[in-house]
């Protein structure tokens, strides 16, 4: 399970790495969520990954994180969700007001002079 | 527990309060609004110089206050901490809230619905950055202080703005992710988000696992000096505050600093000179990154053409001397250093308002600024005579009140003595404090020591020169101007900001030896460990609530 969450976190950062330097303003935003989601397993990773444990301590069964996971990434990730969706629809309101100024969709506003 | 130990949360709790009031209040009531805002921020300052004169009262290895917002044991749940430093941050960013409101009152809360709330959301993500003690605390309010500097920065709208904040948001989404892998990274090798936790923990790491925290550390380094604008992550900082509306630009003179904070407070707990294998780790990175950023900010300001421009580029000078002088780990330096960012920042406000006011009184005489975009080279040498059609009357006529006789008096001795303060020209603040940390370099004699002594020199001919320059260009080459229209609204908070600087030489003693105690508590991490790690939640009694 490491190799699959490792992969999955190194494809959507290298993923994400790629679009947000586009030119593109879709693509930075695109880039910047994937980027986002990398960060968010990256997080939910670092609490030991665990399969059929559940952070809440059921009696009888002493609480150390041999039998349990780490709830805390668990509550740092949804927090970072949040805070990550917000700024990422501020960041496309601001978009679409650039294109409505510039007309395009280039980062700067105006395409690159040859 | 006594009413006096929850003036703590106060600053976040007050601004927020404030906030959500506002909120309600529809979209409409600007009056009622402005005078909430008002109170509320003055009443901020308040508070924070009552947070200051009790952490100053007493001793050092007591002078500080801890609160537990939640009431939860203390690695668990959210601490909030006021020492010496975080008393002084708060101070500095009542200070220049209150100018920067003041300011905005006259003409820019018009421009847009939402101003106030903004304002005060912004006030609360920075009182609560400086005042936790929580690595995913600090986290949550940097998130709170960008997201209100976003609405912020595009206030006013426009084109310059919203390509500006477009940049302005994408780099800071990027370093937010940053900080997370930073944090994530932390919480993997101690298991604990509580910095003093954190800190208490770090002796304790297996050799194995070092690599992982010292990657971790660099990483979130690397988040809060993009935030304080340190070469090379700072292309962004010039054009999004020259692009930014006066008081927005005035508050975001501190936003650099907090990145500046971040580092100073977390590098100093974590990585002091006995802390094993990871003793002064990233020390040399801190100093060379703040010399080259120095020095970038130096040919920066040589290089603008425009007074907003420059002001960012000052900025970015003394985000490099104060990271530079921190990355030194001396406590003399570092007391010049804090004596430094007061002063800078408070001039750096000044300078951003007075920018407004001075390009007002251009465009009174050669017609609208062009925007400089660092594109087009060396437009505003030869200063074009004013077109023959250029309306005299200013557009703003209706919100202006009554023309100040002194009007240009009042511009001319406000700019040169920002001028003064942010070259670090004797006899103002500038030069005190530069006078410390040249004094305290001279006792180091290292080669980067050497460097720095050598840059903070230069850096202050260059931007002495290049504030001379713009301040001939203002002052003294325009012939028969008509007098610029201000308000004393506006006139009130420069001068009240410079006044600020001037008090901190007139008290030079007093507030040198408080960054003094500042330096030597920040030196001394253990004391900050133990007043956290000793706080205790207050036990509920019978009666009721505590």
């Amino acid at each position: 399970m490491e190799v699959v969450i490792s992969l999955a976190v190194g494809v959507m950062a290298g993923a994400g790495v790629w679009l947000v330097l586009r030119p593109r303003t879709f693509q930075v935003l695109i880039g910047l969520s994937l980027l986002s989601y990398a960060v968010n397993l990256f997080i939910f990773s670092v609490g030991s990954l665990a399969v059929d444990r559940e952070p809440i301590v059921r009696p009888g069964l002493a609480a150390d994180l041999a039998n349990y996971t780490d709830p805390l990434p668990q509550s740092l990730v949804l927090t970072a969700i949040v805070i990550g969706f917000a700024t990422t629809a501020l960041f496309l309101v601001v978009l679409l007001a650039l294109r409505g100024l510039s007309g395009g969709d280039h980062v700067d506003g105006q395409e690159e002079r040859p | 527990m006594p009413a006096s130990e929850h003036l703590l949360v106060a600053p976040v709790l007050l601004p927020l309060a404030t906030a959500a009031l506002m909120l309600l209040l529809g979209e409409g009531r600007r009056g009622l609004k402005s005078v909430l805002n008002l109170l509320s921020t003055a009443a901020g300052l308040a508070i924070a110089i009552v947070l200051l004169l009790q952490v100053a009262q007493q001793d050092a290895p007591a002078a500080f206050g801890v609160y537990l917002p939640g009431n939860w044991p203390v690695p668990f749940g959210i601490v909030l901490v006021a020492d010496r430093l975080s008393a002084l941050m708060a101070v500095l960013t009542g200070c220049v809230g209150l100018a920067s409101l003041l300011f905005a009152l006259a003409r820019w809360q018009h421009a847009g619905v939402y101003f106030h709330v903004l304002f005060q959301l912004q006030l609360m993500g920075l009182y609560g950055a400086f005042l936790t003690a929580d690595l995913f605390n600090l986290f949550v309010f940097f998130e709170v202080l960008l997201a209100a500097s976003y609405g912020l920065l595009l206030h006013g709208g426009g084109s310059a703005r919203v390509r500006a904040g477009l940049h302005y948001i994408a780099i800071n989404l990027v370093a937010s992710l940053l900080f997370l892998i930073g944090v994530a990274v932390l919480y993997g090798v101690t298991g604990t988000l509580n910095m003093a936790d954190i800190a208490h923990k770090l002796p304790d790491v297996p050799a194995s696992d070092r690599g992982l925290l010292h990657a971790g550390a660099a990483i979130l380094a690397i988040a809060f000096l993009a935030k304080a604008g340190l070469w090379p992550l700072n292309f962004w900082l010039p054009p999004a505050y020259a692009a930014a509306s006066a008081p927005a630009a005035a508050v975001f003179a501190i936003l650099t600093k907090v990145g500046v904070y971040a580092v100073l407070r977390l590098w100093t707990l974590c990585f002091p000179a006995d802390a094993g294998p990871s003793a002064g780790f990233g020390g040399p990175a801190l100093v060379w990154g703040g010399l080259l950023t120095l020095a970038f900010g130096a040919v920066g300001m040589l290089a603008s053409q425009q007074l907003a421009r420059l002001a960012g580029f000052a900025v970015i000078a003394s985000s490099g001397t104060l990271v530079a002088a921190i990355g030194f780990a001396a406590p003399a330096l570092s007391s010049g250093a804090l004596f430094y960012l007061s002063s800078s920042t408070l001039a750096g406000c000044a300078l951003f308002l007075l920018v407004e006011l001075l390009e007002r009184a251009r465009q009174v005489e050669v017609g609208p600024a062009q925007h400089d975009d660092g594109q087009r080279a060396l437009p505003a040498f030869v200063e074009a005579e004013p077109p023959p059609d250029v309306n005299l009357d200013d557009n703003e006529e209706a919100l202006t009140g009554r023309a100040i006789p002194a009007a240009l008096a009042f511009l001319g001795v406000a700019f040169t003595v920002c001028a003064l303060v942010t070259a670090g020209l004797p006899p103002l603040s500038g030069f005190v404090a530069k006078l410390a940390m040249l004094s305290a370099l001279l006792e180091l004699r290292t080669p980067a020591a050497w460097t720095l002594f050598g840059l903070l020199l230069v850096s202050g001919l260059c931007g002495a020169i290049a504030l001379m320059r713009v301040g001939i260009r203002h002052f003294w080459t325009p012939q028969e101007r008509p007098a610029p229209r201000l308000r004393v609204i506006e006139t009130l908070p420069i001068a009240a900001l410079l006044a600020a600087s001037l008090t901190l030489v007139l008290q030079g003693e007093a507030a040198l030896a408080y960054a003094r105690a500042t330096a030597a508590s920040l030196q001394a991490p253990t004391l900050y460990i133990d007043a956290v790690m000793g706080a205790r939640p207050v036990a509920r009694t019978a009666g009721g609530a505590p």
